[in-house]
C-alpha cells in the first residue's frame, strides 16, 4: 500500500501545488478583507470567478480578431492578467463602497448577509451576459499553454511513478508566487502596507495619525479583489472549461484555507492554501487504494475538512493565527 | 494670540449633556490644563476638537479656520495631535513603525508609485525610518525601537503615544492624563520633555491631568469642567483658591471649613 502511494507522489505533489496556489491567493482576499474589517466576504469567491469569465473573454476576443495568433502567449498573459485585476480589483472597490460601507456600524450578522446576496447577484449577473454573448454560460477558452511535459520522476527513485504536467503549471506556480511576495513587501515594508495593518488593529486611532481610513479600506478591496481576479484567469488557463458556478465551492475552500492558516495573517493564508491543495489531491490519488476502495476519490473534500477540523479542536486560532485574549 | 478657540461648544448623547456651553482660549505657545473631577467632560471635549465627535452646537476654530465637521484625519492633518487616556498603540506592530504611521500624510509616495516601488519612494521610507528613529531618540525609547509596542512597560508606552503624536507634526499637542501609571520619576521626565517640547518645537500643549501636583507646576493656564460646564479658569493660584473647584472636588462645605 506505502508502495502505491509513493507511485503517485510526485503527480500528487505537482497537482496539489497547482490547485494550492490557486487556493492561496484566493485565501489572501478573504484574510485581508477580515483582519481589516472583520467580515467574512463570500462575495470574494465570485470575484474570483468574475476574473476568470473576464480573462476569458479577453482571451476570446483576441482569438477573434486575429491577434492570438500574431502574439506570443505570454505576451497574451500578461495582458490579460492585468486587465483582469484592474476590473476585478475596481469591482471589489465598488461592493465595497456601495454595498458594504453604509453598514460599517451594523451588526456584523447584517453585512454577512449582505455578503452571501452580492455573491447570487454576481453568479446571475454573469450568467446572464455569458449566455447573451455566449448562448451557453458554460465557456471554453482558448488553450494557452497547454503542452504537457514529463517529468522523470523516476530517475530520482524508482519507486516513483513518472510525472506530467501541463506547461501551465508554471505559469500558475511562477504567477502565483510573484503575486505572494510583492504583496508580502507591499504590506510589510511600505506606507500604504503599513497604514493597513494600523487600520486593521484600531481604526480610530489610525484616522487620528492622518490615515484615511475609508482609502484605506477601499485600497484593502482593490488588492483582494485584483489577485482574485487573476488567479481566476491563471484557473481559466490551468483547467479549461469555466462556469458562474465554480466561485462557490472554491470560495469555500479558499476560507477554508485561510482559517487553517489562522484568519487575518497574510502568510497563515499562503501556507493554508497550498497545504488543502496538497491534502485534498492526496486524498483524491490514495483514498481509493488506502480504503481497499471503500471511499472513492470523490471523498477527497471529506478528507479535507476533517483534516481542517482536527487542526481546530487543537489550534482554534489556525496554524499562524495569534491567541486573542478577551480583556474584561 | 490665540491659536484654538472653542465657542459655545456643547455635546449631547440622548439626554446626557457632556458638554454644554463651553468657551475657551489656548494661547500660542502655552500650556494649558483641562482639570475636573471624573467624568466632567474632558475627554468628550478632546474627542470633539480632534473631530472624533461632532458638536451638537458650537465652534472649534485652529488659528481662525472652523474645523468642526472635518474627519479625525483631516483635524490631524490641520496640525491637532493627541495621546490617549487609555493607552491605544498600535500594539502587534514594532515601537518605530508606530511612530512611521504617525508620518502617513506626511510621506508623498503615492499609491501608484508605491507598487511600483520607484527609488523615490524607497529613499524617503528610509528617510522616514530615520527620522522616527530621531523622535524616538527625543523622547527617550531608542533602545526599544524593534520591539513590539505592547512588550514596552507602561511609562515608555506613553511615551511611545508622545512620539507617534510627534511625528503628524503638530501645532497643537492634546494630552489626555499623560502622566497616568507613573511613578515620580517618570513623572518628573515627563515634565521635562513637556517643556522640552514647547520650547524646542514650536508647540501648544493642551493637559488633561488628575496629577495635581504636575498640573499647578507646568501649566500657565488651567480650565476646570464639572458636569460638563466650565466653572472656572485662571492661573495656578487663581484655581488652587476658587471656592467653586474646592466645592466640585471636595463637596459643598468643603471651601468654608478648609479657609
Amino acid at each position: 500500500m506505502i508502495n502505491e502511494v509513493l507511485h503517485t507522489l510526485p503527480q500528487v505533489l505537482i497537482d496539489g501545488l497547482t490547485l494550492g496556489a490557486v487556493y492561496a491567493i484566493v485565501a489572501l482576499g478573504y484574510t485581508m478583507v477580515y483582519g481589516i474589517l472583520e467580515l467574512i466576504n463570500f462575495a470574494h469567491g465570485e470575484i474570483f470567478m468574475t476574473g476568470a469569465f473576464v480573462g476569458t473573454a479577453i482571451l476570446l476576443t483576441f482569438a477573434g480578431v486575429g491577434w492570438m495568433a500574431s502574439m506570443p502567449a505570454v505576451v497574451a498573459l500578461i495582458l490579460v492578467l492585468i486587465i483582469t485585476s484592474v476590473v476585478t480589483g475596481l469591482l471589489g472597490m465598488g461592493i465595497e463602497r456601495v454595498a458594504y460601507r453604509p453598514l460599517r456600524n451594523a451588526p456584523k450578522l447584517i453585512t454577512l448577509i449582505t455578503a452571501i446576496g452580492i455573491s447570487f447577484l454576481l453568479q446571475d449577473i454573469v450568467r446572464f451576459i455569458a449566455e447573451l454573448k455566449k448562448g451557453n454560460y458554460i465557456l471554453t477558452g482558448p488553450s494557452l499553454f497547454s503542452g504537457q511535459i514529463g517529468i522523470k520522476a523516476s530517475s530520482v527513485w524508482s519507486g516513483f511513478n513518472d510525472a506530467s504536467v501541463k506547461s501551465s503549471f508554471f505559469i500558475v506556480i511562477v504567477v502565483a508566487v510573484i503575486m505572494m511576495v510583492t504583496l508580502d513587501f507591499f504590506i510589510n515594508k511600505t506606507k500604504w502596507g503599513m497604514a493597513m495593518r494600523a487600520v486593521a488593529q484600531d481604526r480610530e486611532t489610525a484616522a487620528l495619525m492622518t490615515v484615511n481610513v475609508n482609502k484605506v479600506i477601499a485600497l484593502t478591496f482593490f488588492i483582494g479583489s485584483a489577485l482574485g481576479g487573476a488567479t481566476g484567469v491563471l484557473f481559466a488557463i490551468q483547467y479549461g472549461t469555466i462556469d458562474p458556478y465554480i466561485g462557490f465551492i472554491l470560495g469555500l475552500k479558499a476560507f477554508t484555507a485561510a482559517v487553517l492558516g489562522g484568519i487575518g495573517n497574510i502568510r497563515g493564508a499562503m501556507f493554508g492554501g497550498v497545504l488543502l491543495g496538497v491534502l485534498e489531491m492526496f486524498a483524491a490519488a490514495n483514498l481509493p487504494v488506502i480504503s481497499n476502495g471503500i471511499l472513492g476519490a470523490e471523498y477527497k473534500d471529506v478528507f479535507a475538512f476533517a483534516i481542517l477540523i482536527i487542526v481546530l479542536i487543537f489550534k482554534p486560532e489556525g496554524l499562524f493565527g495569534k491567541v486573542s485574549v478577551e480583556k474584561v | 494670540m490665540s491659536i484654538l478657540t472653542v465657542k459655545n461648544l456643547t455635546k449631547q448623547f440622548g439626554g446626557l449633556v457632556a458638554n454644554s456651553n463651553i468657551n475657551m482660549e489656548v494661547q500660542k505657545g502655552s500650556i494649558t490644563a483641562v482639570i475636573g473631577p471624573n467624568g466632567a467632560g474632558k475627554t468628550t471635549f478632546f474627542n470633539m476638537v480632534t473631530g472624533v465627535y461632532q458638536p451638537t452646537s458650537g465652534e472649534i476654530l485652529l488659528n481662525n479656520e472652523s474645523i468642526v465637521g472635518l474627519k479625525p484625519h483631516q483635524v490631524t492633518k490641520k496640525g491637532i495631535a493627541r495621546t490617549f487616556q487609555n493607552i491605544r498603540l498600535f500594539g502587534a506592530i514594532t515601537v518605530l513603525e508606530n511612530v512611521m504611521i504617525g508620518m502617513h500624510n506626511h510621506l508623498h509616495g503615492g499609491l501608484f508609485s508605491t507598487i511600483l516601488n520607484l527609488p523615490r519612494v524607497r529613499k524617503e521610507e528610509k528617510e522616514a525610518r530615520k527620522e522616527a528613529y530621531r523622535l524616538l531618540e527625543y523622547v527617550g525609547l531608542e533602545s526599544f525601537f524593534n520591539e513590539e509596542a505592547r512588550n514596552l512597560p507602561y511609562g515608555a508606552q506613553r511615551k511611545l503615544e508622545i512620539a507617534r503624536a510627534l511625528a503628524t507634526k503638530p501645532k497643537v499637542l492634546l494630552l489626555d492624563e499623560p502622566a497616568a501609571g507613573m511613578n515620580p520619576k517618570e513623572t518628573s521626565e515627563l515634565t521635562k520633555l513637556i517643556y522640552n517640547m514647547r520650547a524646542e518645537l514650536d508647540l501648544t500643549i493642551v493637559l488633561i491631568e488628575h496629577d495635581m501636583k504636575l498640573v499647578m507646576e507646568i501649566s500657565e493656564h488651567i480650565v476646570v469642567l464639572d458636569h460638563g460646564e466650565k466653572i472656572a479658569e485662571g492661573t495656578p493660584d487663581e484655581i488652587r483658591n476658587n471656592e467653586k473647584v474646592i466645592e466640585a472636588y471636595l463637596g459643598k462645605g468643603a471651601a468654608t471649613t478648609a479657609s
